[in-house]
């Protein structure tokens, strides 16, 4: 939000560059990625010789490179992607390379405002992150999930601290080889398996799903386990804008899964299914997407069931910047749909794309896609169809949309009136 | 081919270390209060009426290749129930660790959970659940063969079969991109290509082992021109031994990663490569213990994969294979998902010689791989073979050196017979025939 307000929101229309030309210039050309605010349309493309750049807005990076791949923009507009030259990997940001290479690269993160940009690393098969450049101190013999803080000061991820060798079932279930490393440094305690984690918004607490031997899962915070032990449990989060370290996650018990808060039930209610648990922005709501019987889904908030159910699929739940509604994707009978604070609009899709809230939540947009065609929806309501589009962008005074589409192999930036859905 | 015939060896008592050290660890009280906890807390109602309802008749002896190989009753499915399940519940969870042992070797090296036995019964009886409720409870009780058991721990760690790396995982496909663009220079296998079609996906083995068959799907999916996608992180496997040793909770793991990974990469739906058990896992299994129905993004065996395409027109086949074929029918698309009459279309479309084998379809004898036996690895295979001789039997009938069979396990159990029953023989992936046979554009081609 904060970048947006220093986006272009007056030019109406602007033909950014046409990627379909690309063609002649390069032997191949992949598919298009565009920058947060508009303005950048790259691909990943092939040279006649074999060797590959990136193309952003129709100019090639001057460094050409033995295999690419990820593009990736970061929310501050720079353009990255994963490299390799001379069989060494590494990150390549507005086509300058980092100065560390490694034996492999993959899984590209960035802090909130992008400043931040970490990778997972592989060098003489020991496992660890780089973060800006730098690797981690310390390396291990794999690594799973991993998160960053918002500022981007922190990165805490699941990794094998302790070799194992093949078929060795005891020494894995018993005595366990996964823990949590923060900014490189591992926990003392070992864990069978680490799953998902997050780190509190402060940056001071992290808190990871564990399993210790084959039956007991929990959640681990900063080294120490809950007390409470369940059948299973899902990957946890914190609860924003309060000092307390509270990790909540998705328990299940006899059968039944609700949600956790530092181990103890906050909910009465009991689900055949519980996950993707999210709190509102102000941290006063939390909502998760919930199985009430078994091939129903729906959304429960505070505990509350919407009214409606969807018999496939419910996804990316999201709530308003002022944490007032609360939207999802639902599939049903094979058919997409947005859903909105319980109530679906009347079209159905064939792909529904994350909601995209205004910032004072009265309205919601998200990319659609029917017979092929893409296009956003605002509040239900079409703009035109186009070849490929992005997820929509409000406006800090959510009057406007900045809509980023192709149309005929261009590449158009359009910022157009909320009035004209 | 007739086949040779093989005198059963000596029986004697294999060693395993999962099941011995697991064994030893138990008490009776343990086992008594873990399978009453199963008993009340996990058990379906049908199984009572199971039990209660069977009434010994042993029909459906005859439809198990065990019973059929060595002849003797407690290798029919009701013996192995009687052996199992009946006396867990008639004692009421009062049984040995002796007894726990011997139970995870039956219901884990002793049944495929390939389900031709419900089909012979008259009441239906599912055997293969009771099997599968067998081997929930050793798990519960830390009784599981060791090879299977690591599998188990490599899905919970990485999230697929064959404790492959992350970077493993990446570095593999691109190797093999890398190989098949020397073939045909527009391949691509897009990693993570948000709002493609589809999402291909895979078993452990393959990038272990048979990375061919990813770069065979490559060219296949270049030449019908679709627009797929492979994911770069977890979730690209959907093989599954955690359902076959009853580790639901990581069943349910590894299958969620498996369909949140296509949610998120916005695809239409998911086509998996030929394997049975991994289909079982994503339909019908791993789903549903999720709270699913159905596959929550629509999933397709290859077969049928291929079915759609052929039926379509975007392969054509250029030439047949002349050599005479046979089909071996994988019972986890077969009895589980009905087919087989997609494959002998199929089959018809790539050769020119199809020679069926006998008993087919639903009624096929299964490989004696499947179910995670033979994911108990090295200790069980001679045993695991030897149950198997009226497969050898029906494979010789056939009288042809090519035994098409789209499932990873049946090839390796069909190997494994063939080699030791000495039947001039070898097998082959339907992906495999369609390499031979169908047309690539010259377009296309280097
Ligand atoms: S192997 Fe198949 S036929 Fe034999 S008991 Fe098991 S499920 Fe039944
Ligand atoms: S056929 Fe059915 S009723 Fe007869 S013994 Fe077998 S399981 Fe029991
Ligand atoms: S491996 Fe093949 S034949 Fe054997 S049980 Fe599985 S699907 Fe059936």
């Amino acid at each position: 939000m904060s970048e947006s307000k220093k986006w272009d929101w007056d030019t109406s229309e602007e033909l950014i560059a046409t990627p379909s030309e690309w063609k002649t210039k390069f032997a191949r050309v992949q598919e298009p990625y565009v920058g947060p605010d508009g303005k950048k349309v790259a691909a990943i493309v092939r040279n006649e010789d074999g060797t590959y750049t990136a193309c952003v807005n129709g100019e090639a990076w001057e460094n050409t490179y033995d295999n690419m791949w990820n593009l990736k923009f970061g929310p501050d507009g720079r353009l990255t992607a994963i490299v390799s030259e001379a069989g060494e990997w590494t990150l390549a940001v507005d086509g300058v390379p980092w100065e560390n290479k490694f034996a492999y690269v993959w899984d590209t993160k960035f802090n909130e405002d992008g400043q931040t940009i970490a990778v997972k690393i592989q060098q003489d098969t020991r496992y660890g992150v780089a973060v800006n450049d730098q690797p981690w101190e310390n390396s291990f013999e794999h690594i799973g999930k991993y998160v960053m803080t918002p500022d981007g000061q922190h990165v805490a991820a699941a990794v094998q601290a302790v070799p194992l060798r093949e078929a060795e079932v005891f020494k894995f279930k018993d005595e366990g080889t996964w823990t949590v490393a923060v900014d490189g440094n591992a926990w003392e305690k070992i864990f069978t398996n680490v799953w998902g984690l997050d780190c509190s918004p402060d940056g001071k607490h992290v808190a990871a799903e564990v399993r210790m031997g084959l039956y007991d899962y929990t959640i681990a915070m900063d080294g120490e386990m809950w007390p409470e032990k369940f059948n299973c449990v899902w990957e946890p989060v914190f609860r924003p804008k309060t000092s307390e370290a509270l990790a909540t996650a998705p328990v299940r018990a006899a059968g039944k899964w609700t949600l956790a808060v530092n181990g103890k039930p906050v909910w009465d209610s009991k689900f055949v299914q519980c996950w993707h648990q999210t709190y509102s922005p102000d941290g006063r709501k939390l909502a998760a997407i919930v199985a009430p019987s078994f091939g129903q889904w729906t959304v429960a908030i505070d505990g509350k069931l919407w009214a409606t159910t969807f018999n496939e699929l419910v996804q990316d739940l999201t709530f308003s910047p002022d944490g007032k509604r609360l939207a999802a994707i639902a599939k049903d009978d094979g058919h997409w749909k947005m859903v909105v604070d319980g109530t679906p609009w009347p079209a159905m899709y064939d792909m529904v794309w994350p909601p995209v809230f205004s910032p004072d939540g009265s309205k919601v947009a998200s990319k659609v896609e029917k017979g092929g065609k893409y296009t956003i929806a605002l509040n239900g309501k079409p703009w035109r169809e186009c070849e490929a589009i992005w997820n929509p962008v409000f406006s800090p005074d959510g009057k406007k949309v900045l809509v980023r589409s192709i149309e005929d192999g261009k590449y158009y930036r359009r910022i157009v009136p909320v009035s004209e859905f | 081919m007739a086949v040779p015939a093989t005198k059963l060896k000596e029986k004697k008592e294999i060693i395993d270390v999962g099941l011995e050290e697991g064994a030893a660890r138990l008490t009776y009280e343990k086992i008594e209060q873990v399978i009453n906890r199963v008993i009340t807390g996990e058990m379906a109602a049908r199984m009572k009426v199971y039990v209660d309802t069977c009434i010994h008749c042993g029909m459906c002896s005859t439809a198990c290749h065990y019973y059929l190989s060595h002849g003797t009753p407690e290798w029919a499915p009701v013996g192995k129930v009687k052996q199992t399940m009946w006396e867990i519940l008639e004692k009421k969870g009062k049984v040995s660790p002796e007894f726990i042992k011997r139970a995870s070797i039956i219901a884990s090296t002793e049944c495929n959970v390939c389900r031709r036995c419900s089909m012979y019964c008259p009441y239906g009886i599912d055997i293969a659940y009771i099997m599968a409720t067998v081997r929930r409870i050793c798990h519960l009780l830390g009784v599981t063969p060791q090879y299977i058991q690591d599998t188990a721990h490599s899905h919970s760690a990485t999230m697929n079969q064959m404790w492959v790396k992350e970077d493993e995982w990446i570095d593999t496909l691109q190797w093999q991109e890398g190989e098949a663009q020397a073939e045909l220079p527009s391949l691509r296998i897009a990693l993570d290509k948000e709002g493609a079609d589809i999402m291909y996906s895979v078993i452990g083995p393959e990038p272990k082992f048979r990375a061919q068959l990813i770069y065979q799907a490559a060219i296949l999916m270049t030449a019908a021109g679709v627009d797929w996608t492979m994911p770069a992180g977890p979730g690209w496997d959907n093989s599954d031994m955690a359902m076959f040793t009853g580790d639901f909770e990581i069943m349910g793991r590894v299958k969620r990663t498996h369909f949140e990974a296509a949610a998120n990469l916005r695809v239409k739906k998911i086509v998996m490569g030929e394997c049975g058990h991994a289909f079982r896992s994503v339909y019908d299994v791993g789903n549903r213990w999720l709270g699913w129905k159905m596959p929550p993004i629509p999933v397709i065996h290859a077969t049928q994969f291929y079915y759609e395409l052929l039926k379509e027109g975007k392969i054509k086949i250029a030439r047949k294979l002349k050599e005479p074929v046979t089909l071996h029918d994988p019972c986890n698309i077969v009895r589980g998902r009905g087919l087989h009459e997609m494959m002998r279309y199929l089959v018809n479309a790539t050769c020119e010689n199809f020679v069926e084998m006998y008993p087919n379809r639903e009624q096929n004898h299964c490989c004696c791989a499947g179910g995670g036996v033979i994911n108990c690895g090295p200790p069980w295979k001679t045993k695991r073979v030897e149950s198997n001789s009226i497969k050898a039997e029906q494979l010789a009938a056939t009288g042809v050196h090519i035994c098409i069979a789209p499932c990873h396990n049946c090839h390796g159990g069909l190997d494994d017979i063939i080699n030791t029953y000495k039947l001039n023989m070898h097998t082959m992936f339907f992906i495999d025939v369609l390499m031979k046979t169908m047309e690539i554009p010259d377009s296309l081609k280097a």
